[in-house]
C-alpha cells in the first residue's frame, strides 16, 4: 500500500502553467505521477508537457473524470481561493506547496476541508512521495534525483522540515532501508495534515512496519503523537529526531512553527513525552537508518 | 509575527469600538508635558517596549500633574530595556480601578482554529493565576467563518462566575477584539487587565497585538517595517537584510543577529542554514562543539545565486566572527551550485579572513564543492565543501578543526568601495543589480565562454563581442538569472572584462559605522 496517493491517484496541477507549477509538473510525470489536468484560469485550451490546461477544477473534473488529489502552485494570496474552488469540485485531497501563506487562510481552508470531509498537506510543503509509485509536490527536484534518493520500503516518514524529509529518507535509501511514503507535513505553525494525523494514517497502512519522524520545537503536534501512543492509536515503532535543541524561547527561525510557547512545544517537552511512551529518539540524523535497521523484522525492501 | 507596541495596538481597539483610557504617546518630557496638561487629570506614563512585567523595572510612572510628567518622564526616555532603548512613551489618564480581567486571542495548531481565552482575574501574574484559580480562566473556539456570536462571548464570561450587566459589557469587548483581530489579521491579541473602573466602565487598560508576518502586505495602513518575529526592535543589520528579502522573492533570505556586538575572544561562528530543519539541525553541531552563533541565517527555497551572495556579504559585515559554517539537511531538492557561486563571489570580495566550511548537500552538490574547491583556493581563508554523506557533526568537527589552525583570529569586516565601471562600456540592468563589460578587455578573449556559462542563455556573440540575446527590459525583469555563472568564468579564466554589480542598499555605510567605531 502506502498512504495518500499512489500511482493510481488521479492528480490535477493548480497554477500549472506558472514558474513552480510547470517545472513541478514535469518532476511528477517523469517519475511515473498520474498527472491528468491542470488548471490555470484564463489559461484554458493549453498544455503543459501534453497535460491538457483548463481555466477552472470544475471543467476539469467535466472533461477529465473524477481527480483525487490536487497539488497547488499558486501565489500565496491566491491559494485559499484554489483550495476551496478544488474542494468545491469535489477532490478530496490537497498539497498546498506555497509558503507565507496567511494563517486566517489556512484556518478558513481547514474549516471547508472538515465541512466537506476533505483534507489537505502543507501549506508550505515540499510535498509527498510513494517511492517506486508517485510524487506529489516537488520534493527530489528531479525525476532521476526522486527515483535515486527514496526507495520503497516500509519505514514511513514524516518531517515538518522539507530538506530533512529528503535528508532521513536519503540516508535511510543509502542504508538500504526503504520507504512507505515520505510526507513533509509543512514548516508552519498551522498546517493541514500534522504527525499526530499522518500516524494515524501509517497505523492503517500494512506496507509501513516504522516511522521516521523529524519534529520542530513549536506548535504540539509531537506531544500529541505521544498523546496517541499513549492511547493506543498508534503501536508502530516511532523513531523521533527533534531539532532546535539549542534555540532560544521566543526566538523564531524561518519555519513560523518554530516559536516556543510556553513549556508546551519545546525541546525538553516534545522529548520528555516521547521517550516517556516508548519512541525512539535519536540525537543525530545517522542514528536514524541504525535504529531502523534494529526495529525491522527482516527484509527492509 | 509582527508586534505592535501598546499605543498602536490601543488605537486599532478604539477603531474597533473598545473603550481605552484618554491618552497620547510622547517621544519628549516635553510632550508628555502638553499631553498630561491636555489630559487635566493624574496620567500614568508607561515605556513602549515589546516587554511584559514593565512595572517591575519601574517602567511604568504616575505622575498628579504635567510637571511631575515632565520630571517622571524624563528617567523613561533613553532608558534600556533589553534589547530597546526607550524612544516612546504612552501618556494615558490614570484610571480608577475596581477589577480586573484578562482576554487573549490565540490560534491553536491542534484545532486549527482561533481560540480565545477570558480571566475573571486579571493583571500581572495571569500565567500564575490560571495555574491556582482553572475555575476562572474559560476558553472557546471560534468559528473562523461565521466569527464569533455574542451568546458565544456571554456563555464565556458567564462560565468564569460573572453575571449581570457587567457579564454584557465585557463580552461586548470580547466580540469587538476578535472583530479588531480578524480584520488586521493578528495571530495574538490580548488586553491585560480588562479593568471595570469605579464608576463602572470597562476600559483595554494595555493591549498587544500581533500581525500574522503573511498577511502584512495586506495592510500597508500598519506601517511595519519589518515583518518578523522579534522580542526586541530590528538591528540595523536585520534591517539591512530585510530590505534584500522584501525586493527579491526568489526564495527565502532570512537573518537574524543574536548579538549586536561579538567579544572578540567568544568563539562566535557566522551561521548560513539551509531551510528551517535542515538549519536547526545544522546549529545543534555546531553549538554542541561549544561554538556560539553570531547570527542565525537562512538561504532556501531555491534563491538565486545573488541572493546567497548577498546574505553572505551581510554575514560577514559581523566583525570577529571566527569562522563561516554553511550547513541546511544535506539532501536538498535545489541545484547547489547557485549557492556555491554566489559564496565564491562574496568570498572574493571579502578576500575572507577566517575559514568556511560549506555544505551544500543536495542536487548537483559535486558540482557546487568542485565551483567552491576551484575558485576558493587563492583567497587568505581555508574554505571547504562538503556534500550530503557528511554529516553536520562532522562538518562541525571540521569547522573547530580550521579555526584552530587559523589561531582563531577573528573575522575583520572590509570597507565596501563602490565598483569603477569605465563609461564606454557595454552595460544592462538585472532584476537586483546590473552587469557591464568592458569590450576592451574582450579582444584578448580565446574562448568567449561567458556565453556558453550563461545557463539562461540570454548572451549571445556579435561580431566577436558578448551582447544580450534579448531586449534589456526582459534581462532586467528576470530573464537574467543573476547565476553568476558568466563573471566567475570570465573572472578566473579570461580577461576580467565581466562585472556584475550586485548593490545591498545601507550596508556600506553600516560598515563605514563599524569601522570607525574601533
Amino acid at each position: 500500500m502506502s498512504i495518500l496517493v499512489d500511482e493510481e491517484s488521479r492528480v490535477l496541477v493548480q497554477g500549472i502553467t506558472g514558474r513552480e507549477g510547470m517545472v513541478r509538473t514535469r518532476l511528477m510525470k517523469d517519475y511515473g505521477t498520474n498527472v491528468i489536468a491542470g488548471v490555470t484560469p484564463g489559461k484554458g485550451g493549453e498544455d503543459v508537457y501534453g497535460i491538457p490546461v483548463y481555466d477552472s477544477v470544475e471543467e476539469a473534473w467535466e472533461r477529465q473524470g473524477p481527480v483525487d488529489i490536487s497539488v497547488i502552485f499558486v501565489p500565496a494570496a491566491l491559494v485559499k481561493d484554489a483550495a476551496l474552488e478544488a474542494m468545491d469540485a469535489g477532490i478530496k485531497l490537497l498539497v498546498i506547496v506555497p509558503d507565507r501563506v496567511p494563517i486566517f487562510d489556512v484556518l478558513e481552508i481547514s474549516h471547508a476541508a472538515k465541512e466537506r470531509g476533505a483534507s489537505f498537506v502543507g501549506p508550505n510543503t515540499l510535498g509527498l512521495v510513494s517511492p517506486g509509485k508517485a510524487v506529489l509536490g516537488m520534493i527530489g527536484g528531479r525525476a532521476e534525483r526522486a527515483k535515486e534518493w527514496f526507495r520503497p520500503g516500509h519505514v514511513g516518514v514524516s518531517s515538518r522540515s522539507g530538506g530533512m524529509t529528503s535528508a532521513i529518507s536519503y540516508y535511510l535509501t543509502e542504508a538500504g532501508v526503504g520507504q512507505s511514503t515520505i510526507i513533509h507535513v509543512g514548516g508552519d505553525a498551522v498546517v493541514g495534515l500534522s504527525h499526530p494525523e499522518v500516524m494515524e494514517l501509517f497505523e492503517q497502512d500494512e506496507q509501513t512496519e516504522i516511522v521516521a519522524m523529524f519534529g520542530e520545537i513549536g506548535t504540539t503536534q509531537e506531544e500529541r503523537v505521544a498523546d496517541l501512543i499513549e492511547r493506543g492509536k498508534f503501536t508502530k515503532p516511532l523513531i523521533a529526531f527533534i531539532g532546535g535543541k539549542a534555540a532560544k524561547s521566543g526566538t523564531r527561525f524561518s519555519h513560523a512553527g518554530a516559536i516556543v510557547e510556553g513549556s508546551r512545544g519545546s525541546y525538553k517537552s516534545k522529548v520528555r513525552r516521547l521517550i516517556k511512551v516508548g519512541a525512539h529518539v535519536v540525537d543525530a540524523i545517522s542514528d536514524i537508518p541504525k535504529v531502523a535497521k534494529k526495529l525491522s523484522k527482516g527484509d527492509t525492501q | 509575527m509582527a508586534r505592535l507596541y501598546e499605543f498602536q495596538s490601543k488605537k486599532l481597539l478604539k477603531e474597533g469600538g473598545i473603550r481605552i483610557p484618554e491618552g497620547e504617546v510622547a517621544s519628549s518630557p516635553e510632550q508628555a508635558f502638553q499631553i498630561a496638561r491636555k489630559i487635566g487629570k493624574p496620567v500614568v506614563l508607561k515605556v513602549q517596549v515589546w516587554v511584559t512585567g514593565r512595572a517591575n523595572f519601574g517602567g511604568i510612572q504616575f505622575a498628579e500633574n504635567p510637571d511631575e510628567a515632565i520630571e517622571k518622564s524624563s528617567c523613561l526616555f533613553g532608558m534600556k530595556v533589553r534589547n530597546f532603548v526607550v524612544e516612546k512613551v504612552l501618556v494615558e489618564e490614570n484610571l480608577s480601578i475596581q477589577s480586573e480581567y484578562f482576554v487573549g486571542l490565540v490560534v491553536d495548531d491542534a484545532q486549527k482554529t482561533p481560540l480565545l481565552i477570558f480571566s475573571s482575574v486579571g493583571g500581572t501574574g495571569i500565567e500564575e493565576i490560571a495555574q491556582v484559580h482553572p475555575e476562572k480562566i474559560g476558553q472557546i473556539p471560534v468559528d473562523v467563518v461565521r466569527g464569533l456570536r455574542d451568546y458565544e462571548a456571554r456563555n464565556l464570561v458567564r462560565r468564569t462566575g460573572i453575571s449581570g450587566k457587567l457579564l454584557l459589557r465585557l463580552s461586548d469587548t470580547l466580540v469587538k477584539l476578535y472583530g479588531v483581530a480578524r480584520k488586521c489579521d493578528a495571530r495574538s491579541a490580548e488586553i491585560n487587565p480588562l479593568v471595570l473602573t469605579k464608576d463602572n466602565l470597562v476600559y483595554a487598560a494595555d493591549c498587544h497585538l500581533a500581525i500574522d508576518d503573511y498577511a502584512v502586505f495586506r495592510h500597508p495602513e500598519l506601517g511595519i517595517e519589518v515583518a518578523r518575529e522579534f522580542d526586541r526592535p530590528p538591528t540595523p543589520l536585520e534591517k539591512i537584510a530585510y530590505h534584500v528579502e522584501e525586493k527579491d522573492h526568489r526564495g527565502t533570505f532570512y537573518f537574524l543577529q543574536m548579538t549586536e556586538e561579538i567579544p572578540k575572544e567568544e568563539n562566535s561562528i557566522g551561521f548560513n542554514g539551509a531551510g528551517g530543519g535542515g538549519s536547526m539541525m545544522s546549529m545543534d553541531a555546531v553549538l554542541n562543539r561549544g561554538f556560539k552563533l553570531s547570527n542565525y541565517c537562512d538561504t532556501s527555497g531555491n534563491p538565486a545565486a545573488s541572493k546567497v551572495y548577498r546574505a553572505a556579504k551581510i554575514i560577514l559585515s559581523q566583525p570577529h566572527i571566527k569562522g563561516y559554517f554553511a550547513s541546511g539537511s544535506g539532501v536538498a531538492s535545489q541545484e547547489q551550485y547557485h549557492s556555491a557561486r554566489g559564496l565564491v563571489k562574496a568570498f572574493h570580495e571579502e578576500n575572507l579572513d577566517i575559514p568556511g566550511v560549506i555544505r551544500l548537500g543536495g542536487n548537483f552538490e559535486e558540482k557546487a564543492i568542485e565551483i567552491l574547491a576551484t575558485y576558493l583556493k587563492d583567497i587568505p581563508a581555508k574554505v571547504e565543501g562538503y556534500g550530503r554523506d557528511d554529516s553536520p557533526e562532522f562538518c562541525a568537527a571540521r569547522m573547530e578543526e580550521l579555526i584552530r589552525e587559523n589561531d582563531f583570529a577573528g573575522h575583520e569586516v572590509r570597507p565596501i568601495s563602490d565598483p569603477i565601471i569605465p563609461e564606454d562600456v557595454y552595460a544592462f540592468e538585472t532584476f537586483t543589480g546590473n552587469i557591464s563589460i568592458d569590450y576592451k578587455k574582450c579582444s584578448d578573449c580565446q574562448t568567449k565562454s561567458c556565453v556558453e556559462a550563461c545557463k539562461a542563455d540570454i548572451l549571445k556573440l556579435d561580431d566577436g563581442k558578448p551582447v544580450l540575446a534579448i531586449s534589456k527590459e526582459e534581462a532586467k525583469k528576470g530573464k537574467c538569472t543573476e547565476c553568476l555563472a558568466c563573471e566567475i568564468f570570465c573572472t578566473f579564466h579570461e580577461q576580467e572584462a565581466l562585472t556584475i554589480h550586485l548593490p545591498i542598499p545601507g550596508l556600506k555605510e553600516y560598515r563605514e559605522k563599524i569601522l570607525k567605531g574601533k
